[in-house]
């Protein structure tokens, strides 16, 4: 065949090629660049790789298909016999082994900032929970969980007949955001109470596993005031999917005053921790504290979910000795997904969802739990 | 060369005997690809729950609970039934006929490797009607969450362990095959390729299946015997299981889509009636990735807080496999150049094999590197990638395979037209499918999730009418299938013009017993054209 014909089919075909990556380019989603340093050199990473990989591709895709036009036996053509060419082959591997240097030198540099975590301004130590977090800010003794917040929660029960786009942010809403200042080196120390999760925050750049019994590091410097949403990123059971993260990176001065106002919402819980509760009281905050705390697993009836999670209404634990009642929920029960929730939820959150499930659904024991006697407990 | 059979051989039983009893190569290599067929479709199935519940954001058809069931279960039918078996299966029927040897070298364990299999997947699925529920937390069976799993646990477990002895045992044979009942002549670097990738293959599975076992022993033992290999409490550690189960896990990945290498370096060479390209550095590109497949692991966990050090080696031994997997493709593309080539199914589908499957290696060099995979860690866009390996990978050369030798099999050429419609139709919808799962993942969507923002709400539906279409699709296929052991134009021994190599000098279809002895052999009838 004439050359210029094999430069004609080359060109077409090279051409469809790049238009149909461009297609792809064009109609698809791409990786966010983020609010810091670091999301913007992966981001950065991720499309030198990228190119890289389109490049190669235009390439080994253009000679395929120039020879699947070109190359047909319906147009006549003989098949050679050749089989290998020694000087090709050392070329396609030389060739990918210097690109492959080239892509880890600038991966490498990047990777070896992100694990500096040293000279942080503050801690603040994350640990994943079935199903939400908890966020305890190391210097300033602040410390509260996080959870999908409650019209997500509605909308995304089986059939619940709400549509979620009628929803603000659709489970990327949490009740108590974690809130931080900008322009500060953020280092986090991430932990898990149960099972593995795993903190996704992709304006930040990274996600990092939270595993229990082991303490992982990451920082983070944002630059931009804002709210950055996330998920977790590692199965952890079935409300894996609710799980969601927000982070409100806010100005110094104006975390300086939600500090402050943290840290009076904390002494005023101080108090309520020590003083004498009634049954009234009691019932009423535990029906809040079983409604986020253990109806996705016990149901808001109390009636459980067979096989997994047991019914409390009638149940030997919720109706039988309170002490019993009291270890199984500061302790959990080994290899169930009954996880103990000393370490998760205040003194009167606890006293409140026990007294809660000990007087309601017809578990008429009329047993007060008083917020101090957990608190002895477990401080004790 | 196929010799007659006039003499003593045992006439095969019939009915269900021929099949329960069956120490035949070919016989039990129709068993594994018909049970192959089989958990396909099952698995397809489930794949068909998830893709319906992802359809659109909120929930609509499942609970949580069920979803997390059905994308474990979707990947171990799929691996561990669907896959695995299928290369068996192939292994089985085409490793004697191509090396000249007249069955099997170990039948009867043939026969007992084999038909573990059904009560293995009966004892799997059924945990899906026990009172604890099917496994729920993921194919990877990560503790804590695995250890939170009902009684039934212990089934899926011991099906675990089935399905390796199953393996373990299939390997053996193929081994024992190669090593010692080649044809004079039949030299190790005069094997087909896909003899040679299906001996690395069985060493990487005797190599990692033992520890696929122990990991699941030791979650056994954990979950019902109080010991704590891997609770944190009990001074174990969760992310130990990791490395174990990603030990045998790399290896695994291999174990699907070196067979699939082999069958391509089949098909191509036939029907661009041309030598393949670079036989030697074939065998040893899948030689070199078997050993860097034991050494790359820990990509799979990059996000656990490994040591600086830890990340980079994983991630500069794991950027090296790109080498040996860019020679293979460079030496397909290579067999094409100045071919003479034509398009039918097979051929359709190892082309298409290489298109998708090299696209899905660009987005693993991509997840290699280890900043960047802080990001696609555990989204969509590793779910895109694993796909586009497995499914236009493996399931596509697979499929290219069963049309290549179903003439063989049954004697009887399957409907061209509809082999074409097949490829094209499961071609595009599998993009369809697929492909948006890139942008899911970058857009920031997490992997296993039962619902979603309706900020990702458009390409899942996408994603979901793919899934459908390719999902109806493959019934398609079993039809074809059935249709041409029932029936069809006659095939020759020589099913295409330019097939190379000693399967094609049988009869079609190949006798039940071939070989009895040894053909011989010369350099033409390799497809690799001989010479090394």
């Amino acid at each position: 065949m004439k050359r210029e014909n094999y430069f004609i089919v080359v060109l077409a075909v090279m051409a469809g090629v790049i238009a149909a990556v461009w297609g792809m380019f064009a109609i698809g989603d791409n990786m966010p660049r983020g609010v810091t340093e670091f999301s913007r050199q992966v981001y950065d990473l991720h499309m030198v790789i990228l190119w890289i990989c389109v490049v190669i591709g235009v390439l080994v895709f253009t000679a395929m298909f120039v020879s699947i036009a070109l190359h047909r036996k319906s147009r006549g053509v003989e098949a050679a016999q050749f089989s290998h060419s020694t000087k090709a082959e050392v070329l396609w591997t030389i060739i990918p082994i210097l690109i492959l240097v080239a892509m880890a030198v600038p991966a490498t540099k990047t990777l070896i900032k992100m694990e500096e975590t040293g000279d942080a301004e503050m801690n603040i130590k994350i640990t994943g929970y079935q199903w939400r977090w908890k966020y305890d800010y190391l210097e300033d003794d602040i410390s509260f969980l996080s959870s999908l917040d409650a019209g997500s929660d509605a909308a995304r029960q089986l059939q619940s007949g709400i549509e979620p786009v009628d929803v603000d942010n659709y489970l990327l809403e949490v009740d108590n955001p974690l809130v931080v200042p900008v322009g500060t080196k953020i280092r986090f120390l991430l932990t898990a109470g149960d099972v593995i999760h795993s903190w996704w925050v992709p304006a930040l750049g990274w996600k990092r596993d939270t595993i229990p019994g082991s303490v992982n590091e990451a920082w983070t410097r944002i630059d931009e005031p804002g709210t950055y949403r996330g998920q977790c990123a590692e199965l952890c059971g079935k409300d894996h999917g609710f799980m969601p993260i927000v982070v409100e990176a806010v100005s110094k001065e104006d975390y300086a005053a939600w500090i402050n106002e943290q840290q009076q919402l904390a002494a005023v819980a101080k108090t309520d921790e020590e003083r004498l509760w009634t049954l009234n009281e009691l019932m009423s905050h535990g029906e809040n504290v079983y409604a986020t705390q253990c109806a996705t697993c016990h149901q808001g009836d109390g009636q459980g979910l067979t096989p997994a999670f047991p019914a409390l209404a009638g149940s030997q634990v919720a109706t039988g000795p309170v002490a019993d009642h009291i270890k199984v929920v500061l302790q959990g029960r080994n290899g169930t997904a009954m996880r103990g929730f000393s370490d998760m939820l205040s003194a009167q959150d606890i006293a409140a969802a026990l007294t809660y499930t000990r007087n309601a659904w017809g578990n008429q024991t009329g047993d007060v739990v008083q917020p101090s006697t957990i608190a002895q407990l477990t401080n004790g | 060369m196929s010799t007659a059979h006039t003499h003593e051989h045992h006439e095969a039983p019939k009915g269900l005997g021929r099949w329960v009893f069956s120490t035949n190569h070919k016989d039990i290599g129709t068993l594994y690809l018909l049970f192959s067929l089989l958990m396909f479709i099952v698995g397809g199935a489930m794949a068909m729950v998830i893709r319906l519940e992802l359809f659109q954001p909120g929930l609509q058809f499942v609970h949580p609970e069920f979803f997390n069931q059905m994308t474990t279960m979707h990947a171990l039918v799929m691996i561990f039934g669907a896959v695995m078996p299928a290369f068996v299966g192939l292994a089985n029927w085409m490793i004697p006929l191509m090396i000249g040897a007249p069955d099997m070298a170990l039948p009867r364990m043939n026969n007992w490797s084999f038909w573990i299999l059904p009560f293995a997947f009966a004892m799997l699925l059924s945990t899906l009607f026990m009172d604890g529920g099917g496994p729920a937390g993921g194919w990877t069976l990560y503790p804590p969450l695995s250890l939170q799993s009902g009684n039934s646990f212990a089934f899926v477990i011991f099906a675990i362990h089935l399905m390796g002895i199953s393996s373990i045992m299939g390997a053996i044979n193929v081994i024992a095959t190669i090593l010692n009942m080649r044809a004079p002549g039949m030299t190790l670097l005069r094997m087909p390729l896909f003899v040679w990738t299906w001996l690395i293959t069985a060493f990487l599975l005797i190599a990692v299946m033992p520890v696929l076992a122990g990991a699941v022993t030791m979650l056994l033992t954990d979950r019902f015997f109080d010991t704590s290999f891997f609770n944190a409490a009990g001074g174990g550690d969760p992310v130990m299981f990791q490395h174990i189960f990603w030990f045998f896990g790399h290896p695994e990945v291999y174990i699907m889509i070196l067979p699939a290498f082999g069958i391509v370096s089949e098909i191509i060479p036939a029907f661009a009636r041309k030598p393949l390209f670079g036989y030697a550095s074939m065998v040893y590109a899948s030689a070199s990735i078997a050993f860097l497949s034991f050494i790359v692991w820990a990509h799979h966990m990059f996000t656990v807080g490994m040591p600086l050090g830890g990340e980079l080696f994983f991630m500069y031994a794991t950027m090296v496999i790109a080498v040996p997997t860019g020679v293979k493709v460079f030496n397909w593309v290579s067999t094409m150049w100045r071919g003479a080539m034509t398009f039918e199914t097979p051929m359709l589908f190892a082309l298409g094999f290489v298109v998708l499957f090299t696209i899905g290696g660009f987005s693993g060099l991509m997840l290699a590197i280890v900043p960047a995979d802080f990001q696609y860690h555990d989204t969509y866009f590793v779910v895109a990638h694993f796909h586009y390996v497995l499914v236009t990978g493996a399931v596509f050369a697979i499929m290219a395979g069963a049309y290549y030798w179903l003439p063989k099999w049954t004697g009887h050429m399957y409907n061209e037209k509809l082999g074409k419609f097949h490829f094209w139709w499961s071609a595009i919808w599998v993009n369809v499918l697929f492909f948006p799962q890139h942008y899911l993942g970058l857009a920031g969507m997490p992997r296993r999730i039962p619902d979603y923002s309706v900020q990702f709400a458009d390409f899942n539906m996408i994603s979901s009418i793919g899934g459908f279409a390719f999902g109806v699709g493959q019934l398609l296929f079993v039809y074809i299938v059935i249709k041409t052991i029932r029936g069809g134009e006659k095939a020759e021994a020589r099913s295409w013009e330019g097939a190379k190599g000693l399967e094609w000098t049988v009869p079609s279809p190949a006798p039940h017993h071939t070989f009895d002895t040894p053909p011989e052999l010369d350099d033409s009838q390799l497809a690799h054209g001989g010479g090394h």
